[in-house]
């Protein structure tokens, strides 16, 4: 792999956990809330 | 000499962005998924927790989201010929096949457990029978048979209201039923004036749409058969006593407007250089008809519950 490729690798590794890690705490958060809607 | 093995580059795969994930479900087409969905979930009778609410047009998306991946990872080698899909993440090379499968049953798999924990089982079962019909019985079997593809296919995209509607009523009655079998038979005459000037594309790829394989006559006097069968089924909920008339006078003014503009395509051929005015005209229409038609249903219901109309 070039530096060039390497780079752009780590930068789209970075933004797909950022993505994941998201939607991660949005379910998180929705499962909480439905949990609380259907009580 | 034998390159060193040490220092010898390998072409690299790079992992595909979040955005050609998103691609995969077809964002475009899941902007009318989500309206059609919100609109039987707001004209079902009855109350909804607007966080239940929320979460069935969610699941809804969702499940539309994974329908559409699996359809791209299965047509991969079909977009790739074609001009309009020939940018799409699988045949641009962006993307792995197999993380768009795996990425498809995952979303879908979700969508459908999602729906029938937080909302009802019945909700999901329909829901995860559209996004079997889509990428199985329309993607693998159907598409690449039969002219009549985009007909029973359409029924893919007639799940939506349905699920809405019994995401929040539990049962299934005549009503959600209507509407799905109006976004049904809206759906060839918006897909075939679609295909009347984009054909080449299919016909390259032997993918067998109505104008490919019947020709251009039959196809447009088809899509006028569907206009006029829409003005009943459109007004039929109102006919049937669901809505009232504010829905009653919109569905058959917009199916009017639309049978209208069929008339030109329904009776025309396609000279040189033609630029296919009346057949992008239709297409166009159609879109902001399905829009009309479902927002005048949720305002017919709003207006109801509030007392101002009978």
């Amino acid at each position: 792999m070039t530096p060039e490729e390497e780079t752009e690798f780590k930068r789209r590794q970075k933004s797909r956990n950022l993505v994941v890690g998201g939607i991660l705490l949005f379910l998180a958060v929705l499962f909480y809330v439905i949990t609380i809607a259907r009580m | 000499m034998a390159p060193d093995p040490m220092t010898q580059t390998v072409p690299t795969q790079l992992p595909a962005e979040w955005r050609d994930f998103f691609a995969l479900t077809k964002p475009r087409v899941m902007s009318l998924v989500i309206f059609t969905g919100l609109c039987g979930l707001l004209a079902a009778p009855g109350t909804i927790n607007p966080i239940l609410g929320f979460t069935a047009v969610l699941c809804i998306a969702l499940g539309a989201g994974g329908a559409a991946a699996l359809n791209q990872w299965w047509e991969a080698d079909i977009d790739a010929g074609m001009k309009r899909t020939a940018a799409r993440p699988l045949p641009a090379g962006r993307m792995n096949r197999t993380d768009a499968r795996d990425f498809g049953v995952l979303i879908a798999a979700a969508s459908v457990m999602i729906m029938g924990l937080a909302l009802n089982w019945l909700a999901a079962a329909i829901l995860a029978f559209s996004v079997f019909y889509y990428a199985v019985i329309y993607t693998v079997w159907l598409k690449p048979r039969t002219p009549q593809n985009i007909v029973i296919g359409g029924g893919a995209g007639a799940f939506p209201p349905l699920i809405g509607w019994v995401a929040v009523t539990g049962d299934i009655t005549l009503m959600p039923v209507l509407l799905f079998l109006i976004i049904f038979m809206w759906t060839p005459p918006h897909f075939w004036a679609l295909a009347l000037f984009v054909k080449t594309d299919y016909a390259n790829v032997g993918i067998p749409m109505m104008p490919v394989v019947r020709g251009e006559t039959s196809t447009r006097r088809q899509i006028f058969a569907y206009a006029v069968l829409l003005v009943p089924v459109a007004a039929a909920p109102w006919f049937i006593g669901g809505t009232a008339y504010v829905y009653g006078v919109a569905s058959l003014a917009l199916s009017l407007a639309f049978l209208a503009l069929s008339v030109p395509v329904a009776f025309r051929q396609t000279g040189t250089n033609d630029t296919m005015k009346p057949e992008k005209r239709l297409f166009a229409f159609s879109i902001i008809y399905l829009f009309a038609l479902f927002a005048a249903l949720v305002a017919d219901r709003v207006m109801a519950n509030q007392g101002w109309i009978a």
